[in-house]
C-alpha cells in the first residue's frame, strides 16, 4: 500500500480529473481606512477595555499611575523606565507559576487595527514572548499612534508572517452561555490599551 | 472506505425520526429560538458595518476555490514551508489512521489539553485516545459543558446552545465544578479555576487550525476565551489536526478572511484572541509541532464538481443560525458533528456512502429557502448542493421507504403553510413516521407519498415568509 501522503495527493490529483480553472480573486474591497487614534479608541473601548489617550510625555507619567506599587511582569527590552513598580523582567524566562502570580503585564505592540479594536503582538522590541501576556490578569499595552492601521489588508501588510503573532481585541471572553458575554475567561480579564500620540 | 467514517454519531437515527424526537422537546426549541434569533440580529448588524462585505464574500469564494482547483500544489507548498521552520507535517487518509497518528504522538502522556476543533470532533478523536488510555481535557468552555454533561455538541460554535444556565450549573456540579450561582459570569469563573492548573501543568495539547497559509507555513487559530492560547502556548508539545482544505495560497489573503469569519461567527469586528505560529519559535512556546493534515472523505467531496464547493466552508456556522429546520430540530437531530445546513451538504459527502441511511437522509434535511446561501461568507449554493446530493442519492438508492420518508419530512418543512398545520395538528412529529415508514401525511401530502418524487419546494414564498416572521 501506497504511503499516506502519496495517496492523498493521489486522490486530490484524480479527484480534479476535471480540470478546474482557479478563478481570479477580485481585490476590489476596500485596502484603507480610517488610522486615527479616536477611531482605535472607541473601538477597543467598545470591547469594554480600558483605553487611555497621551501625548508622548505624558506615557511615563501615566504608567506610573497604573502600576504603582504593583508586581509587573516585562519583557527584559521594555523601552520606558517607569517608577515606583516592582518589575519581574522575563530573562531568564519566568516559571509560569511566576507569571501567573503577577500583578500584571507590560508591553507594547507591532501595530494595532482602527476599525476593529485590535492590537498586535509579534513578539518584538517591548513585547516579550507569548505565554508573558497571557498568564497575568492584567495587561497594559502601549500603542504608538504610527503603529495604527486603518483596515486589516494594512496591518497584515505590515507583519510578518514568520513571527509567532497574537491578535488580542478586548479581554477574553465567552458567550457560550445562553450568549451572555463574560469578560475573562483563561487570558487576562483586563485589558488596558495606552495610546500615544505622535506629537 | 473500509472503517466506519466517525463523522455520523454510530446509531444515530436518520433525520425524520431524530427531528420527530426534537420537535417534542420544547425546552431545546426554546432555547435555540432564542439563540439563533439572538445571532441573526448580531450578525446582520456586524455585516452592514462593512461597505465592501459583498465584494469580500466574492474574494473569499475566489481564494477558496483557487485554493481547490491546485490543492496538490498548495498543499506541498505548506508542507515544505512547515518543515523548513521546525515543524513535522504527517498526513492520514482517515479517521482511524489521524487517530492513531495523534496517539503515538502523545507518548506516555495520560492527559493532554485541547482547543476546541471541528476536525478532531470529526474523528472521534477523544474516544480514540480514551481507548489509548488518553484522557483530553476539552477547555472550551461549551465544550467543556458538553463533555461533562456527557452529551454531543448542537452547533458548530456553540455547541452548548441548547444547554441554558441552570443546567450547565448542575451539569458542573454533578462532576465536582462548584460555582457560586448560575451566572454566566459565575459559571466561566468555575470553568476557569477547574481549567487553571491543567494548563499550567500537561506537557501535550492539541488543536484544530482555521487557517494554513501555503506560503508561509503558518497556522492560524480564531478563538475567544484564551484557552486556545494556553494551549497553543504552554505544553512543550503542539499537535495541530486540520483538513486539507483548510489553506490559502497567500498570507495576503487572510485579510479576507479575518473579517469574514468573526463578523458571520460571533457577530463581532474581531474575535478576542486570533493566534499565528509558524512551525517552531525558539524560546517562545511549544518545543516540538506536529501538523497531521487530514483527508477523511475531502478527496471524495474533492472529486464532485457540484458538491466540492462545500469545501469552502470555514466553519462560521452563520448557516445555522438562519435555518428555519436547524432552529426547530436542533442541531443534534443531524445525527454529525457537522449540523445544519452546512452539516446537510457536507456529512453525506464525507461518509461518501449512498446506503449510510443517516448520513444519506440529511440532504433532506432543509426547506431549500435559500437563507443559508444569502449569508455564507463564501457563497456556498447550499440548496443547489442539496438538491444534487437528493438526486445523487435517488439515483444510487431508488425509492425506498425511508428516501420516500426525508422527502415528506423535506415537503414537511419546505412550506411554511404546511409546517404550521403540521404543528397546529398536534406536532410535525406524527407525520413524520417511525422506523423510517410514514404513517400518514396530511391533506395533499397524502397523494403525494403515493405518486410523486421529489417535490419542487415554493422557495420564493418560503423565503419571503421567513424574512418577514424573523428578519
Ligand atoms: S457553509 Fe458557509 S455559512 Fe455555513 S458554516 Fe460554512 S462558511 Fe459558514
Amino acid at each position: 500500500m501506497a504511503d499516506a501522503r502519496s495517496e492523498v495527493l493521489a486522490r486530490v490529483r484524480a479527484a480534479l480529473r476535471d480540470r478546474p480553472t482557479p478563478p481570479e480573486v477580485p481585490r476590489d474591497y476596500e485596502r484603507t481606512g480610517d488610522a486615527s487614534l479616536a477611531l482605535l479608541a472607541e473601538r477597543v473601548a467598545h470591547y469594554r477595555a480600558a483605553v487611555h489617550e497621551v501625548g508622548p510625555d505624558e506615557l511615563v507619567p501615566l504608567l506610573a499611575r497604573l502600576l504603582a506599587g504593583k508586581r509587573i511582569a516585562v519583557p527584559a527590552d521594555l523601552p520606558w523606565q517607569v517608577p515606583g513598580v516592582t518589575w519581574l523582567v522575563d530573562s531568564p524566562p519566568l516559571p509560569v507559576a511566576a507569571l501567573d502570580g503577577a500583578d500584571g503585564v507590560l508591553t507594547g505592540c507591532a501595530a494595532a487595527i482602527a476599525p476593529t479594536g485590535t492590537i498586535v503582538l509579534d513578539g518584538g522590541v517591548g513585547q516579550g514572548r507569548r505565554a508573558l501576556t497571557l498568564l497575568p490578569d492584567h495587561h497594559v499595552c502601549v500603542v504608538r499612534e504610527d503603529q495604527v492601521a486603518g483596515s486589516v489588508p494594512q496591518a497584515l501588510a505590515r507583519l510578518d508572517p514568520s513571527r509567532p503573532l497574537t491578535f488580542i481585541s478586548g479581554p477574553s471572553a465567552t458567550s457560550d452561555i445562553e450568549l451572555d458575554r463574560v469578560e475573562g475567561v483563561h487570558g487576562p480579564r483586563r485589558l488596558e490599551v495606552v495610546l500615544v500620540r505622535a506629537t | 472506505m473500509g472503517t466506519r467514517n466517525p463523522v455520523t454519531w454510530l446509531g444515530s437515527p436518520a433525520f425524520p425520526e431524530a427531528a420527530r424526537t426534537a420537535l417534542a422537546d420544547t425546552q431545546l426549541r426554546r432555547n435555540l429560538r432564542n439563540a439563533t434569533t439572538t445571532i441573526r440580529g448580531r450578525r446582520a448588524a456586524a455585516v452592514a458595518e462593512l461597505p465592501d462585505w459583498e465584494r469580500l464574500r466574492r474574494a473569499g469564494e475566489a481564494i477558496k476555490d483557487r485554493v481547490l482547483a491546485e490543492l496538490d500544489t498548495h498543499l506541498e507548498r505548506l508542507e515544505a514551508a512547515v518543515t523548513a521552520r521546525g515543524g513535522v507535517v504527517h498526513w492520514a487518509r482517515d479517521a482511524a489512521e489521524a487517530n492513531e497518528i495523534v496517539l503515538r504522538l502523545v507518548g506516555d502522556e495520560r492527559e493532554v489539553v485541547k482547543v476546541k476543533s471541528m476536525a478532531t470532533a470529526e474523528i472521534g478523536l477523544n474516544e480514540a485516545l480514551a481507548a489509548g488510555g488518553v484522557r483530553a481535557v476539552e477547555t472550551d468552555l461549551a465544550e467543556l459543558i458538553v463533555q461533562l454533561g456527557d452529551d454531543r455538541p448542537s452547533h458548530i460554535l456553540v455547541p452548548a446552545i441548547h444547554r441554558n444556565r441552570a443546567e450547565i450549573r448542575e451539569i458542573f456540579r454533578r462532576s465536582g465544578l462548584a460555582a457560586t450561582g448560575d451566572a454566566p459570569r459565575e459559571l466561566a469563573e468555575a470553568a476557569r479555576a477547574h481549567l487553571r492548573e491543567k494548563f499550567l501543568s500537561c506537557k501535550v495539547a492539541i488543536s484544530g487550525a482555521n487557517f494554513a497559509v501555503a506560503d508561509t507555513g503558518s497556522v492560524v487559530v480564531l478563538e475567544s476565551e484564551g484557552n486556545g492560547r494556553m494551549c497553543l502556548t504552554l505544553p512543550e508539545k503542539l499537535i495541530t489536526v486540520m483538513g486539507i482544505e483548510k489553506l490559502v495560497p497567500t498570507w495576503q489573503d487572510l485579510e479576507v478572511f479575518l473579517q469574514l469569519l468573526p463578523r458571520s461567527s460571533t457577530a463581532e469586528r474581531m474575535n478576542p484572541y486570533t493566534s499565528v505560529w509558524t512551525g517552531v519559535t525558539p524560546g517562545d512556546g511549544p518545543a516540538e509541532f506536529h501538523l497531521v493534515l487530514l483527508d477523511n472523505g475531502r478527496t471524495a467531496t474533492l472529486a464532485d464538481p457540484t458538491g466540492r464547493q462545500a469545501l469552502r466552508c470555514i466553519r462560521c456556522s452563520a448557516c445555522l443560525n438562519v435555518c428555519p429546520v436547524y432552529e426547530r430540530t436542533g442541531g443534534k437531530s443531524y445525527g454529525s458533528v457537522y449540523p445544519g445546513p452546512i452539516g446537510a451538504i457536507l456529512t453525506p459527502q464525507l461518509v461518501d456512502d449512498p446506503h449510510d441511511a443517516q448520513a444519506a437522509s440529511l440532504p433532506y434535511a432543509s426547506s431549500l429557502c435559500g437563507a443559508c446561501f444569502e449569508v455564507c461568507p463564501v457563497r456556498i449554493d447550499i440548496p443547489e448542493v442539496l438538491t444534487h446530493l437528493r438526486a445523487r442519492v435517488v439515483s444510487a438508492r431508488g425509492r425506498t421507504a425511508e428516501s420516500v420518508a426525508m422527502a415528506a419530512a423535506a415537503w414537511v418543512f419546505g412550506d411554511p403553510a404546511r409546517y404550521e398545520r403540521a404543528q397546529r395538528l398536534g406536532s410535525l412529529a406524527r407525520f413524520l413516521g417511525r422506523d423510517g415508514r410514514i404513517s400518514r401525511l396530511p391533506g395533499p401530502g397524502a397523494v403525494w407519498t403515493a405518486s410523486r418524487d421529489a417535490p419542487v419546494p415554493p422557495r420564493e414564498s418560503f423565503r419571503e415568509w421567513w424574512r418577514r416572521n424573523r428578519g
